[in-house]
């Protein structure tokens, strides 16, 4: 598997919010996204995730399967949002995700793990029963978080993945991804702190040159 | 499915989608006899059409929040990006969204025609006459909740889009249930357009909602 981004570039409405963003990645690689606020690094994840249209440029994961998915099959997108339903406890939303994410065609049983042993990854056992609105801000990133294992994905995208979490769970985290991107995983990550992850490529992301034929 | 039984649950615990409905039904209902005077064989007369206003009703009240909630909270992403076909997780959604609010509402209408005076053919008209027919307006509901899914307070435009659009079902419904005990109409065929509707929206409203939805991505 491969992943292609070839300038890329984004529209939202009539304004550009970025263009010829341009990177390449293998598995075993991440790649960290920074730049300024409001740059564009969570316009780029979305797009990549498919839920907003590429304006040019091109985006390609070639893998080796016959059967073409769309991109965003390949992919875990975890937001600034976290996607759980205050409401529900833990498990259930984490049980949730795990049927709804379920793919047919996952090979590999082991890269899929129990809620529970997601949690406990994350080292948060404790809240497993607790209705996830109950839980602090950094708690519920990381159960955010946990839903990268409850489905197999081999690319990650995060969109500022550890926001709110404290030094030991970052490292934790950082750890975690690691392990992960050994075994051939892809992660692109936007961040305005080091994550930590080994193989990092980076992409500096500026703000376009301003068109003065606008003014 | 998963996504039915959370919607479910969801509906139960947070305090109730599903009671909100069914008391803002008895409001309607509970009022009428105090708006239009304690003549019995009047209050019969109109109430299966107070029956359908009042359902209608409390239908749209909660239908807003349907894809809103989802958006909020960012799961609707997290679903747009799954192997299932929109499509489907749309019309579950629209499914177990009935189960939670329009059936209440349905079982409630036997006990609420009591306060209109009804005789038991007509009750039982009403009552088969909205479970078939409500179905129909969650499933125009969906559009109007897709396509107001990022307006902050998109609760009355939702009801003022699908208005026009659930009249029909209003029609055909209370003819029906009027046709059940009134002599000379015949009951099966408004019974059965609605039923036609109720079909015809199960498919247009779900591929209508998903579209909207896609189309709203931002």
């Amino acid at each position: 598997m491969r992943i292609f981004a070839q300038n890329l570039s984004v529209k939202r409405g009539e304004e550009l919010i970025f263009t010829d963003v341009s990177f390449e990645l293998s598995p075993t690689e991440s790649l960290t996204i920074s730049g300024p606020n409001g740059v564009g690094k969570s316009t780029l994840l979305r797009a990549l995730a498919g839920l907003l249209p590429i304006d040019s440029g091109t985006f390609e994961i070639k893998t080796d399967s016959k059967e073409a998915k769309p991109n965003a099959e390949y992919c875990h997108y975890i937001g600034h949002k976290n996607a759980m339903k205050a409401e529900l406890t833990v498990l259930e939303n984490l049980n949730f995700w795990q049927r709804t994410m379920a793919q047919e065609d996952t090979v590999d049983d082991d890269l899929i793990m129990s809620p529970e042993a997601a949690v406990e990854l994350l080292g948060l056992s404790h809240t497993l029963d607790l209705p996830f609105g109950f839980l602090s801000q950094g708690q519920r990133r990381r159960i955010a978080l946990a839903k990268l294992f409850v489905s197999h994905r081999p690319v990650w995208l995060l969109d500022e993945p550890t926001a709110a979490l404290d030094k030991a769970s970052s490292d934790n985290f950082a750890n975690i991804t690691n392990s992960y991107l050994e075994k051939g995983g892809i992660v692109i990550a936007a961040t305005h702190v080091p994550l930590g992850f080994k193989e990092v490529k980076q992409l500096e992301m500026t703000p376009p040159p301003l068109n003065e034929d606008i003014y | 499915m998963s996504l039915f039984w959370r919607d479910i649950k969801l509906a139960m615990r947070s305090g109730g989608g599903a009671l909100l409905g069914v008391l803002f039904f008895l409001a309607v209902i509970a009022v009428v006899p105090f708006a239009v005077g304690p003549d019995l064989n009047f209050l019969q007369r109109i109430g299966p059409a107070m029956l359908w206003i009042g359902a209608l009703l409390s239908t749209l009240l909660g239908l807003d929040r349907l894809f809103q909630a989802e958006r909020d909270d960012g799961s609707l992403d997290i679903m747009l990006m799954q192997e299932t076909p929109f499509i489907l997780t749309v019309f579950i959604k629209c499914v177990a969204h009935w189960v939670a609010t329009g059936l209440p509402l349905v079982l409630a209408t036997p006990l609420l025609g009591l306060l209109m005076n009804m005789d038991l053919l007509s009750i039982g008209a009403v009552s088969v006459t909205l479970l078939v027919g409500s179905p129909a307006i969650t499933f125009i509901g969906a559009v109007g909740a897709a396509v107001a899914v990022t307006l902050p307070r998109g609760g009355l435009l939702v009801s003022i889009l699908i208005l026009p659009l659930a009249i029909p079902v209003l029609i055909f419904g209370v003819s029906a249930a009027y046709a059940a005990v009134e002599e000379p109409a015949p009951f099966l065929p408004p019974f059965l357009i609605l039923c036609a509707i109720t079909m015809f929206f199960a498919v247009i409203g779900p591929l209508a909602a998903a579209a909207a939805i896609r189309a709203s991505t931002d």
